[in-house]
């Protein structure tokens, strides 16, 4: 099960020019690889998670038409309770930072994180983020299903002693009492190969759903993370959409003011934009450019690494010369771009494995980098 | 008698390292225990989510102790091995060595007597030890340590006689000093609290609502779920590995039921049971029939204020929102007739260099319709099944289950109004998936199940992919198994030679389309020339290679049920035979032999004429294989044997027309008091050279005669 994808109720239609290779497994078959498996921005993609294709209008599920607005409780609308998480994590000493301003697939692609995991200084951080999954977008038509959808999270570095405490102190925070419910931690380890990461952890359970993603990071960038940062990803949509009670998350409350008053919904807020994104991802986006884009992202990122070092050799210094964080803007770019040309159906098996290698390459080269202008101040 | 008790408490261990760790943990500290001397009555270890324990009972207050004796040098030997052997043995002189006399000279002695340490020390080692060496399969580093453990490790628990074993554990960066105390269930009973003993501990911790042990949990969980289900007049469908896996997530189970909501009945039941249980971990329920209820029964891990109210409704809400995925899937799947996706295979790759699972799909259906006369079905059935065989790979329910592959193409074949038989077929050609699973015996089912057994076994030997060793990732041997099981248990009479030979030939078609969709992958490509040719030039090779490997299968498979293996081998040395159900006859029929005395002594006089004709065919430098001249034969015993011979040979070999095993050893067996006769009267090694080379020529018959039904020298004991 995967929370960072948002992946509650899948639209999947297999019949598609992607080429599967599958292997006879225990004398069944196992799916092992398909055109348009974990995408690169999904970093917490879990093996079984094979992703589906394109999904065009004729194949998603009906339309579930936004409802009146219902509100439960003002105290538990989407900004309320993202206010609520944000000021606990502030009382557990997280600076609060705002989104980052580039495309990115997940929470763990911020540089807060990626590049703050890396680095023997201590770093805790907690942010909302806007996530895009081209490839998700459903035209506004499923209930569970977004192309833009929202992660919050929680970066601590060094990981405290009472991790667990801390992160099921924040479910108290938005209402949901561990006396009446039922939460668990199940084995979720978390591999992105995009960005040569890895850690172990659970995904947590409230009443049998996956409410968050609990990861304390071992690798970043092929690097060995001293010390050993905590990362919570909660998936904001999924969870509130348990809080509110509502089944489709164009129903949830936004901002806990009656329509009539002007009050907006999620769908008053977003649904324009996963219908006109849904169109324009599947079948706008101009693919050449998109490539061309994708090799000046490409090009840029190690231009700026490359520059940054002849300065930091020139200089006898990494940091102020090391240029680690413009690369990775342009690293995140790149793969942003791959989604979109993922999303268009024009990469193949073969070529999808080395696009991902080209960006993991970049990711590898800017954690370097950010790692070296970290060790040097010790 | 003095008890120590262990307990690691950690964050959550997952679920399927538990039971490991807890029988790793008994063994690391009980061997380190003997090693060190110190017998114990008894050891047993304990496992939950967040708690790994031992208790060992009846250790001694300290280890026995132990004189050590050490030879030293030979008395007179050189100055700088003396002081070594006093440094080692801090002699300040060697007068204090003792003088022995060995048979190789005198030796200077010393004997150290060793004091045995408190058992407190010692375990106080152990315990840090055991920590360091512990093998997770996979584990972590946290906060500032350089320590890995499966999760982080917050405290040990280490009593020995009820008091605290000094002691600490060093992470890298902090310390943790071994305690008393431990904690219990994470919401309920969160406080820690002292423990003395296993009692102690057991008592505080069913009180904290912690059941620590394991077996304990399972059973609870178990009678739990029963008691809900027959309150509702309904049963618990058995799942052992979800009761093992359940216990591993719970501290102290609280079972709850909940309802699946009717709409969601009308989906095939296995989807929704494998849903419930893949996804969720709940068990399923079955009504008196024996059909999936509306009710399902999951283990909460806490007992909650309004008895489990909301915990059932926000589970119920889970598995609505699940199954509409399911029942989604269902309902778009059917709007295409199966057959229409037959032509999607094209893009599925079987394997890389053989092509693609339409491709797979057109040489199965040629194999079907060839087996289809052995099996005895209809071939048109055979086909039409093996077409739409994997037609369900590319339906959105089996891509999200893909363990539901087959059973979901039956659902979908006879929505579309396919033949039963064809249907039953779709569900049933993925078996027998192993030794426990039932093998199919409708002929439609069997026919196709063998085809597509044999497709794979051929392409993958053909491209020569062949399991080494413990490696084994397309599952051949279970292929090859699952190929002997259809065929014996359904008593089918195939020549699997020609059936192999036919495979090849259907790869041979395949081969040159398969160029075609997959040509422009310089990947693809490459690997269909190279099979094209393989499967051309090579179908000998081929065809050998498997049936050797077939054959293995067979003696594991046999030896499993009690059949000597070299009986098999004793069969198989003949070489021809490729009828399964025939060669397994000849083995019961050779066994049946070897039992009676007549058998036995028969193999013992062959043995006996092997042996004498091996010596002197080795001595001569020659073989003895010349037709026996009658007129040579002048004792009444050898004119008798040569005879008996004869008349056996013509006997087995009619009773081997018929297929009758058992007569033709029956011939066989009377061959055994006309050559104990021969061996008491007859002296082989004549000096009359001719009369010898006719004799051993004669004894050379025997083992030609035998081996009409089993190479005699094969055999064993």
């Amino acid at each position: 099960m995967l929370l960072r994808g948002q992946r509650l109720e899948a639209t999947k239609n297999i019949s598609t020019p992607a080429l599967w290779l599958l292997i006879p497994n225990a004398g069944h078959y196992k799916f092992i690889q398909i055109s348009h498996c974990s995408k690169m921005t999904n970093s917490n993609m879990s093996q079984s998670d094979v992703q589906k294709s394109d999904a065009k209008k004729s194949d998603v599920t009906p339309s579930v038409a936004p409802k009146t607005k219902v509100i439960v409780d003002p105290e538990r609308c989407v900004q309320r309770l993202i206010l609520k998480l944000q000021d606990y994590w502030a009382r557990q000493g997280c600076v609060i930072l705002q989104p980052y301003d580039v495309e990115v697939g997940a929470g763990t692609f911020h540089p807060a994180t990626t590049l703050r995991s890396l680095g023997p200084d201590t770093w805790r951080a907690a942010y909302v983020q806007p996530c895009r999954r081209p490839t998700d977008g459903r035209y506004g038509d499923n209930p569970n299903r977004l192309q833009h959808y929202y992660q919050f999270q929680v970066i601590m570095k060094p990981s405290p002693a009472n991790s667990q405490e801390l992160y099921l102190g924040s479910l108290d925070a938005i209402g949901i009492d561990s006396s009446k419910h039922d939460l668990r931690f199940v084995e979720d380890d978390w591999e992105s190969p995009t960005l040569g990461a890895w850690g172990l952890g659970w995904e947590v359970w409230c009443d049998g759903m996956e409410v968050s993603q609990f990861t304390y990071f071992q690798q970043v960038g092929g690097i060995e993370c001293n010390p050993v940062p905590l990362e919570l990803t909660y998936g904001l949509e999924r969870l509130f959409m348990y809080v509110q009670g509502v089944e489709n998350v164009y129903d949830l409350d936004w901002d806990g003011v009656p329509a009539e008053e002007g009050g907006k919904t999620y769908g008053d807020v977003f649904h324009q934009n996963e219908v006109e994104f849904s169109t324009y991802n599947f079948e706008v986006a101009s693919t050449d450019e998109l490539f061309d884009h994708f090799k000046e992202a490409e090009a840029e990122c190690a231009r700026i690494l490359k520059f940054g070092e002849a300065n930091a050799e020139k200089n006898g210094k990494a940091k102020g010369n090391l240029l680690p964080l413009p690369a990775y803007d342009q690293c995140l770019k790149a793969s942003h771009l791959f989604n979109l040309l993922d999303a268009r159906g024009v990469i193949s098996v073969t070529e999808r494995q080395a696009y991902i290698g080209r960006v993991r390459d970049l990711a590898k080269a800017c954690c370097e980098a950010w790692n070296k202008t970290q060790l040097e101040e010790v | 008698m003095s008890e120590f008790l262990l307990e690691l408490h950690s964050e959550e261990i997952p679920a399927r390292m538990q039971v490991k760790a807890a029988a790793d943990l008994k063994k690391i500290v009980c061997d380190q225990l003997k090693s060190a001397g110190l017998a114990y009555v008894d050891a047993r270890s304990f496992v939950t989510p967040r708690r790994l324990a031992l208790v060992v009972d009846g250790l001694p207050e300290k280890q026995p102790d132990v004189s050590e004796e050490k030879k030293g040098p030979k008395v007179g030997a050189h100055e700088k091995a003396l002081e070594g052997f006093m440094k080692a043995n801090s002699l300040t002189s060697i007068d204090q060595a003792e003088v022995r006399n060995t048979p190789k000279g005198d030796f200077y002695f010393v004997v150290n007597e060793i004091k045995g340490r408190n058992t407190t020390e010692v375990l106080s080692e152990i315990v840090v030890e055991t920590i360091k060496v512990f093998p997770w399969p996979k584990s972590m580093k946290w906060s500032k340590n350089s320590f890995r453990w499966v999760r982080p490790l917050h405290s040990i628990l280490a009593v020995f006689k009820g008091e605290t074993l000094k002691g600490s554990f060093d992470f890298g960066n902090q310390t943790l000093d071994f305690g008393n105390k431990t904690r219990g269930h994470r919401f309920l009973a969160p406080d820690w609290f002292e423990v003395k003993n296993l009692d102690d501990y057991l008592h505080k911790l069913r009180l904290a609502k912690v059941l620590v042990d394991e077996n304990e949990r399972r059973d609870l969980i178990e009678t739990q779920a029963k008691a809900l289900c027959t309150a509702e007049g309904l049963s618990l469908k058995d799942d052992q590995g979800l009761l093992n896996e359940v216990t591993g997530l719970v501290e102290w189970p609280v079972l709850l039921m909940g309802r699946i909501a009717d709409r969601f009945m009308t989906v095939p039941h296995e989807v929704l049971s494998t849903s419930m249980k893949e996804h969720q971990k709940y068990f399923s329920v079955l009504d008196g029939d024996g059909k999936l209820a509306n009710r399902f029964v999951f283990a909460a891990n806490t007992e909650a204020t309004d008895e489990g109210k909301t915990i059932i409704a926000g589970n119920e809400r889970v598995l609505a929102s699940r199954l509409s995925d399911a029942e989604f899937f269902w309902d778009q799947d059917k709007k295409d007739k199966l057959e229409s996706r037959v032509e999607g295979l094209s893009s599925i790759v079987f394997q890389a260099k053989l092509g693609t699972l339409a491709e797979k799909i057109s040489r199965v259906q040629d194999l079907a319709e060839a087996l289809s006369e052995q099996v005895g079905c209809d071939a048109k059935q055979a086909r039409r099944a093996a077409e739409l065989a994997k037609a369900d790979l590319s339906t959105g329910m089996v891509y999200e289950f893909p363990e539901l592959q087959g059973i979901m193409g039956r659902y979908y074949a006879l929505h579309d109004g396919e033949a039963p038989e064809v249907a039953e077929a779709i569900a049933e050609h993925y078996s027998p998936l192993g030794p426990s699973d039932a093998c199919p015996s409708a002929p439609v089912s069997v026919a196709v199940a063998l085809a597509d057994k044999l497709d794979t076994l051929v392409g993958f030997f053909g491209i020569d992919e062949l399991p080494t060793g413990s490696k084994d990732p397309f599952a051949l041997r279970r292929a090859a198994l699952s190929i002997i099981r259809l065929i014996t248990e359904n008593g089918l009479q195939i020549n699997l030679r020609q059936q192999i030979s036919e495979a090849c030939i259907a790869y041979q078609k395949t081969g040159a389309s398969a160029a075609k969709p997959l040509g422009q992958d310089p990947h693809m490509g490459a690997g269909i020339t190279f099979f094209d040719s393989a499967f051309k030039d090579n179908v000998n090779g081929i065809t050998d290679t498997l049936m050797s490997f077939i054959a293995d299968r067979l003696k594991v498979a046999l030896k499993d049920k009690g059949v000597r293996h070299d009986l098999i081998t004793a069969v198989f040395a003949l070489g021809d035979e490729d009828d399964l159900v025939r060669l397994l006859a000849r083995v019961d029929a050779l066994a049946g032999l070897l039992k009676t005395d007549d058998g036995a002594n028969l193999l013992a006089a062959y043995r006996r004429a092997a042996n004498i004709v091996r010596i002197e065919e080795k001595k001569d430098k020659t073989v003895f294989d010349a037709t026996v001249d009658t007129v040579l034969l002048q004792q009444s015993e050898e004119q008798a044997l040569h005879e008996a011979l004869e008349g056996a040979s013509q006997e087995a070999t009619k009773a081997l027309e018929r297929e009758d095993f058992t007569g033709a050893m029956a011939a066989l067996a009377g061959l055994r008091p006309p050559m104990d006769a021969f061996f008491d009267k007859v002296t082989v090694n004549d000096d009359d050279p001719a009369l010898r080379k006719n004799r051993l020529c004669l004894l050379s018959r025997i083992g030609v005669i035998l081996g009409q039904v089993a190479d005699f020298s094969r055999i064993e004991g």
